[in-house]
């Protein structure tokens, strides 16, 4: 589909399902193999992918798992049922509308902008609010290089994202709960940190609906909330924009949403996560500051409460 | 109408094992591997929502006895109220056991700062002395108190509604079933104490 389409990975390069649904069998194999010959297994040898910068290389959770398992209230709260509903949504033709404080304003055909975007693979932790988290292979590119070819003016000082409005096919739009359209946004230094990707695919495939097709944000080191699904319009803006789950309960979730385990949500300690995918036996994981990311991006937040900017 | 010894004790085995089939289907289903992404908490939500459904069901029966002026309901009261705290019980060692991995540090840390999970444990802990004294022999011995102990599972049913409505985002639509089924449920038998209450006082 359009993610292959001017694309910086070979077909070639991409595993073919077969392999990829195979992949223990190929881990085992690719393990037994190194041990032979004293090599470490790197994150190529395990998916013969291109991947991109920043990729940890994290044992990838199951694609099953990540496409049975989405938070997507414009179709149900039930994670299951909006896997089902979300097949209902087309995502062809798709515009992103560009308007605020940019030169370029405009309505983009999504193919055009995936044209000048090409495409890599990001081996991300993914960190929900509810904590449990996951390990995605997202494919996507920089939001950063993404922005600056609508050249945003001095003025941008924060990007806000809105999904797609359309109670019709997305009916968990009709009944109230948070304030549709779906809104997030970032800070401009955020969005252009080059961790902040948009995403068009997972496992080397098209992004399935219910896991925010056709494009979606991806901040790794930010609660899964903010990364918005099914984007329609990107807006530059002077002022923090006001964003979905903050307006609805704001003394649960802020605009920055940072990973933190030293910050408890008001009704669950974030210390822990269940780790998708993992034994029934096994602990959680202890939640790290920043995701894990504190290394890239913590300077990002330098001099600010954390507790007070939730 | 079945009646005698041996019909009523073949009903009640076959009320039994129905009761025991979600447990069934749910070890059924982690034996297959078919729990989903995330199976410790469809272990323990499910568990959590049958609980809260025998519950329920346990409570209904006086209420379809005074409707329906049947008493055979009431016998099967004592194994409902009992199926009740069997899945709370489940879902509260789900929670201690593959929740917390039984790690003390991890129950000192998350419970506390966690309003909906301290209402859960206090429904536990009322389930409890109701478990216990369940049997024909305590219930002759401690008599009038037995009906007044056994009150506690009107404030059950109300703390496993809080504890249900605190831990839920966004989407109030399952817990506010639940009130209403309790509420009515209730309603019910406040209807009829205000009637006898008012006969009290009439000629």
């Amino acid at each position: 589909m359009l993610i292959k389409t001017k694309s910086n990975v070979l077909s070639s390069e991409v595993t073919d399902r077969a392999v990829f649904e195979s992949r223990r069998e190929f881990i085992k194999a690719a393990t037994l193999l190194s041990a032979g010959v004293m090599l470490p297994i790197s994150g190529d040898a395990e998916t013969g992918k291109n991947i991109g910068p920043y990729s940890a290389k994290l044992q990838v959770t199951d694609r099953e798992d990540v496409a049975n398992y989405t938070n997507y209230y414009e179709f149900s709260s039930n994670k299951k049922d909006s896997t089902i509903l979300a097949r209902a949504l087309k995502t062809k033709p798709w515009s992103v509308e560009v308007a605020g404080e940019v030169e370029k304003p405009g309505v983009y055909n999504l193919e055009d902008i995936l044209k000048d975007n090409p495409v890599q693979e990001r081996i991300y932790r993914f960190r929900c609010v509810e904590a449990w988290s996951m390990v995605v292979p997202w494919m996507g590119f920089p939001l950063g290089e993404m922005l600056q070819r609508f050249k945003p003016t001095s003025k941008a000082k924060f990007v806000e994202f809105t999904t797609l409005y359309n109670p019709e096919i997305m009916i968990g739009q009709r009944s109230n709960g948070l304030d549709w359209p779906y809104v997030e946004g970032l800070r401009m230094d955020e969005a252009m940190h080059p961790l902040t990707i948009m995403a068009t695919g997972m496992y080397g495939d098209v992004l399935p609906n219910q896991n925010g097709a056709p494009l979606r944000l991806i901040v790794p080191w930010k609660y899964g909330f903010k990364s918005i699904k099914a984007i329609v319009k990107i807006r530059f803006m002077e002022n923090m924009p006001e964003t979905a789950w903050h307006k609805s309960v704001p003394e649960e979730y802020g605009f920055y949403a940072n990973v933190n385990p030293e910050v408890a949500h008001p009704r669950w300690s974030q210390s822990r996560e269940r780790v998708l995918g993992s034994g029934i036996f096994t602990p959680k994981r202890n939640t790290e500051k920043f995701n894990g990311y504190g290394e890239e991006v913590a300077a990002l937040y330098s001099g600010m409460d954390l507790k007070k900017h939730f | 109408m079945l009646t005698g010894k041996k019909g009523w004790a073949g009903l009640k085995i076959i009320v039994f094992l129905l009761s025991l089939m979600p447990f069934l289907l749910l070890v059924n289903d982690a034996i297959n591997d078919q729990l989903g992404a995330n199976p410790i908490e469809t272990l323990h939500f499910s568990f959590g929502d049958w609980a809260l459904r025998f519950l329920c069901i346990g409570l209904a029966l006086t209420p379809i006895k005074t409707i329906t002026g049947q008493s055979w309901p009431i016998r099967f009261r004592r194994m409902m109220g009992l199926f009740a705290f069997f899945y709370a019980s489940l879902h509260f060692l789900v929670f201690i056991v593959l929740d917390l991995s039984l790690s003390w540090e991890a129950f000192k840390d998350e419970v506390p700062k966690s309003p909906y999970i301290l209402m859960g444990l206090l429904t536990f802990l009322l389930l409890i002395p109701l478990a216990i004294t369940s049997t024909k022999k305590m219930q002759k011995r401690l008599g009038r108190s037995w009906l007044k102990l056994h009150r506690l599972v009107y404030l059950a049913g109300l703390t496993a509604l809080v504890h249900y409505f605190w831990l839920v985002k966004l989407d109030y639509t399952e817990p506010l079933i639940y009130a209403v089924v309790l509420g009515a449920l209730l309603g019910i038998r406040i209807a009829v104490y205000c009637r006898k209450a008012g006969n009290l006082f009439e000629p």
